[in-house]
């Protein structure tokens, strides 16, 4: 499985630059593209500091919720009384989303290099890197680059462990990835207490995203004013952002853009447009979970934090999802609600319920036997889904329906009237 | 040092409370009893049924009640539209597979969901009846406990139970969304000695004491207070009896004793209670033969008994009667040399090992410490032996007597044994649904109980008997209540000095006497 595409010319490639580079798998090869140095250098500086830096170079979590990342280390206590942990939320499963498992494919050693200086800067002597139990080629990737940084010796002090995930979509969630790492079910646990107070084994922790930590060896090495140079609009969203673009696009896969590049030039340009004969129709931005762009949203919406949430929507992961007209839009969001239902882990009632209620009125639409009450229901359904839980797995449910109905109303009301085909889901 | 106190408004009340206090506790100082399930005060706080969802000014969502630390200034609305909305919104959703069986379930007239959803629920649902409900069969998960999947809510509440309290952690939830259940490990049982808790915990009909099954609705049950027999815990139940009747042992929390649970043995320990085969008239011998007569007779009899008894006297009592049952006994020799002992049947001590001082303990009997502080010993062979050459040997109400002696015997008990065929006389008294009363558990705290039936025939409280048999003896007037017996122990006994019925409450207190035992 070779990497798919050459950079565009208007893609800034920091993250992916070394995609497609057999050679660049290996800590050799790593070394030689001048890696490990940045770690080196953290190493031997003092971890407030390399907070700081992280601080002013403006990188925000790029796992979906966009915390500021060195305002999350600075919670960690700085006067060390109990072991420090790092979690490496490796368990990139929102769908749509596949910038993680890329750049563990092609660059592991970036994402080791990342986790260690993490690590020492909030003084934690233990990493677990929360791999995706279906990434079988980034873990095998990762696992050699492991063993390869481990015999040369690179880390300090720092141990690194790579754990496995078995298969959920909320072990995602960074409290339930931690439930998971200590051997239970993986259940999304209130807060407070926040994981920088109690975290993994009840100890202090912070869980970064993969693409967030492989950013920071190039904050460091080029200095936080250059990452956050790379913006093109808010100077709250900096740095470059991986774009994992499917859908009817002519070429989908990873794009890396800075942030506030137009979306509209995503689709258009980089992916080289809608296939031959059909329009843009709709557009999720940031992973399933996010509020869904109609046509005009899509084509004027600029991708960074500020920019997608005035749209309507929110950057989220970055897995970007495009449809053209000929899709279902009331089959698709079924689809969606039906994945929710499957993954809810069953704690709160109103996800636990709720996701399986919207799946079962959704199908019921789609097969032709639906009412307009069923519309309100949906949305009376959703606002009870919002806002009112442990985790955020029933709002990323909701998200998409509201936003569905809102924007695609007259499909719902098609199948409602008899004007379409029903469809029997199986 | 006094704990830090926070005030704070629940729906406008003012109140206040130690630092730390869950707002869900704050608002019962309030009189507001917020809507939950997943919440228990003896567990862990699992926040997930999302049912206490309360409105709290300046927070940008609602916040769960059961999860969320009180705060200086902090105001709270339970009831305010948003909140109502989110609970009824709950209250649905856990209503859409759940099979509205109340008419055959046991749980109906105690449910929780029954509760809140007629409180704020939505009158009809809005779930189509064409979308079938989640179907599991019911299961057989251990002794005494089934568990209906259909009517689960998933609190959690039994899963924690047997995780954090018994520490035996058999039970889990099983599978993900709307297919969850509670599932037990494949090799296990829910056979643990304090299991049945989690039938007490449920607060709905999915899991139910087989011991209990179809036997009464919840409405038709009386609950008296009382404290569990099975061992000297001195565990605080609640005794449910319907028509007269014992139907079922439930724990009565206590934060001193037994926090909100009650081992297996002691739940089950109930059947006795309404035996049948009681004695139900005092009993004379004539001849060869036990005549049943009044009180009156057997009274007088008992006293020109224990007039002649002069230094040769043994009482052999049983450790599951009233203190105030054994002072008066002892008092009837008094100004005597007499040897009072007792015998307690032992078992295997069981720990709930989440709740350190609670176990069901070895020596099964309720009120061992109380003999031991009225002066009975434990030497109950040398006290058989005594009886071979006493004047007059009192049995209180033990079974196990086999007592050979050349004087009279009285047995003054329930049910007539074997051994006690041969008395001169045999007085009927009250078993411990059948009267007030107290015990004094292990670690000395001397705990109320009362009455929950009526006793049979002519049976009467033991303290009762005694305090008459006082009476006859010239000892003043008898006792008219068993409080009145109390405050004659606790006017005359050190250990029990200072206290009353009224100051023991049903929470007990304890004794001023703390002799190992």
């Amino acid at each position: 499985m070779g990497y798919p595409h050459k950079p565009h010319s208007r893609e800034t490639v920091v993250l992916s630059k070394h995609f497609g580079e057999a050679d660049a798998r290996s800590y050799k090869g790593w070394v030689k593209r001048g890696g490990y140095r940045a770690l080196e250098r953290a190493l031997a500086t003092e971890p407030a500091k390399l907070i700081d830096t992280v601080k002013e170079s403006g990188l925000r979590g790029r796992g979906g919720a966009g915390f500021p990342t060195g305002l999350k280390w600075s919670f960690m206590p700085r006067e060390k009384k109990k072991p420090h942990y790092l979690c490496v939320n490796a368990d990139e499963s929102e769908p749509g989303t596949f910038k993680d498992r890329e750049i563990m494919r092609w660059t592991p050693h970036a994402l080791l290099e990342g986790t260690a200086i993490a690590a020492h800067a909030i003084q934690a002597e233990v990493a677990y890197i929360y791999i995706r139990g279906e990434f079988t080629e980034p873990w095998a990737a990762m696992e050699k680059a492991l063993t390869e940084a481990r015999a040369a010796k690179v880390f300090g002090g720092i141990q690194i462990y790579l754990h496995r995930g078995a298969g959920a979509y909320i072990c995602g969630e960074e409290t339930a990835l931690m439930n998971s790492i200590e051997g239970k079910r993986g259940n999304p646990r209130i807060k407070p207490p926040f994981p920088a107070a109690a975290g993994l084994f009840g100890l202090p922790t912070t869980i970064n995203n993969v693409e967030t930590l492989a950013a920071v060896p190039h904050i460091l090495t080029n200095g936080a004013a250059w990452y956050k140079g790379l913006s093109l609009s808010s100077p709250t969203s900096t740095g470059t952002k991986l774009f994992s673009v499917c859908g009817h696009v002519q070429q989908p896969g990873n794009y890396e853009v800075t942030m506030g590049f137009p979306l509209k030039d995503l689709v258009y340009e980089l992916c080289g447009g809608m296939r031959p004969g059909h329009t843009l129709k709709a557009c999720i931005p940031g992973g399933s979970s996010v509020p869904i762009l109609d046509r005009a949203e899509t084509e004027s919406c600029l991708l960074d934090y500020e920019g997608v949430v005035e749209r309507g929507s929110m950057l989220g992961s970055g897995g970007v999802i495009v449809f053209d007209e000929s899709t279902d839009m009331v089959y698709q969001i079924m689809r969606l609600a039906r994945f929710y239902a499957h993954e809810s882990c069953a704690q709160c009632t109103q996800c636990r319920e709720g996701t399986a209620w919207t799946t079962k009125i959704l199908e019921r639409i789609l097969a032709g036997q639906g009412t307009l009450a069923d519309l309100d229901l949906l949305l009376d359904l959703a606002e009870n889904m919002t806002g009112k839980t442990i985790c955020v797995l029933s709002d990323s449910c909701a998200a998409p329906v509201v936003s569905g109905i809102k924007k695609f109303k007259s499909e719902f009301e098609d199948y409602i009237a008899g004007r379409r085909k029903p469809v029997v889901v199986a | 040092m006094p704990d830090e106190l926070i005030t704070l408004t629940i729906d406008g009340v003012p109140v206040r409370v130690p630092k730390g206090t869950l707002v869900i506790e704050a608002a019962k100082q309030a009189g507001v009893l917020v809507p939950h399930y997943c919440y228990h005060p003896g567990l862990p706080v699992a926040g997930l049924c999302r049912m206490c969802l309360v409105e709290v000014e300046k927070a940008p969502k609602l916040q769960i009640a059961c999860a969320t630390q009180v705060a200086e200034g902090m105001a709270v609305h339970t009831q305010s539209t948003a909140a109502k909305d989110a609970r009824r919104g709950v209250l649905e959703l856990l209503l859409i597979n759940h099979p509205l069986d109340c008419p055959i379930c046991d749980q109906a007239g105690e449910c929780e969901l029954q509760d809140f959803t007629f409180q704020e629920g939505r009158s009809a649902t809005r779930y189509s009846p064409d979308y079938p409900k989640r179907f599991n069969p019911v299961e057989d998960f251990g002794p005494d406990v089934l568990y209906v999947p259909n009517r689960c809510i998933l609190c959690t509440r039994c899963v924690r139970f047997m995780e954090d309290v018994a520490k035996e952690p058999v039970l889990n939830v099983s599978e993900r969304g709307d297919r969850a259940y509670i599932g037990i490990h494949s090799e296990a049982r829910l056979d643990h000695p304090w299991a049945g808790n989690v039938v007490d915990l449920c607060p709905v009909g999915s899991l139910l004491s087989k011991d209990f099954l179809h036997k009464a609705r919840a409405w038709e049950l009386d609950k008296t207070a009382s404290i569990c027999t099975g061992c000297s815990q001195g565990c605080n139940i609640a005794l449910d009896t319907r028509e007269n009747v014992v139907v079922r042992v439930r724990p009565r929390s206590n934060l001193d004793v037994n926090r909100y649970f009650i081992c297996d043995h002691g739940r089950m320990n109930y059947r006795w209670m309404n035996r049948g085969d009681r004695i139900e008239a005092p009993l004379v011998r004539r001849g060869s033969e036990l005549h049943a007569t009044d009180w009156d007779d057997a009274v007088a009899r008992v006293a020109t008994l224990l007039r002649g008894v002069g230094p040769r006297a043994v009482a052999l009592v049983s450790a599951k009667v009233s203190t105030e049952a054994l002072f008066l006994a002892r008092e009837l020799f008094r100004g005597h040399d007499w040897t009072g002992a007792f015998q307690v049947v032992m078992g295997e001590e069981a720990p709930l090992a989440g709740v350190p001082g609670l176990a069901l303990r070895a020596e099964r009997a309720p009120n061992a410490k109380g003999a031991e502080l009225l002066g009975y010993g434990r030497g109950y062979g040398a006290a058989l032996q005594a009886a071979e050459r006493a004047a007059v040997v009192l049995v209180l109400d033990e079974p196990d007597v086999a007592v050979r002696s050349e004087g009279a015997l009285i047995y003054v008990g329930t049910v007539l044994p074997e051994g006690a065929r041969d008395a001169a006389v045999v007085l009927p008294i009250a078993n411990v649904a059948e009267e007030d009363g107290t015990f004094v558990n292990r670690d000395g705290r001397v705990q109320r109980y009362s009455q929950a039936k009526p006793a049979p025939g002519m049976a009467r409280p033991a303290w009762s008997v005694f305090s008459e048999l006082g009476a006859a003896l010239g000892h003043g007037e008898p006792a008219a209540t068993a409080a009145e017996a109390f405050a004659r122990l606790a006017r005359s006994v050190d250990a029990f000095r200072g206290l009353g019925y009224e100051k023991l409450g049903f929470g007990g207190r304890p004794a001023a006497v703390t002799v190992a035992v």
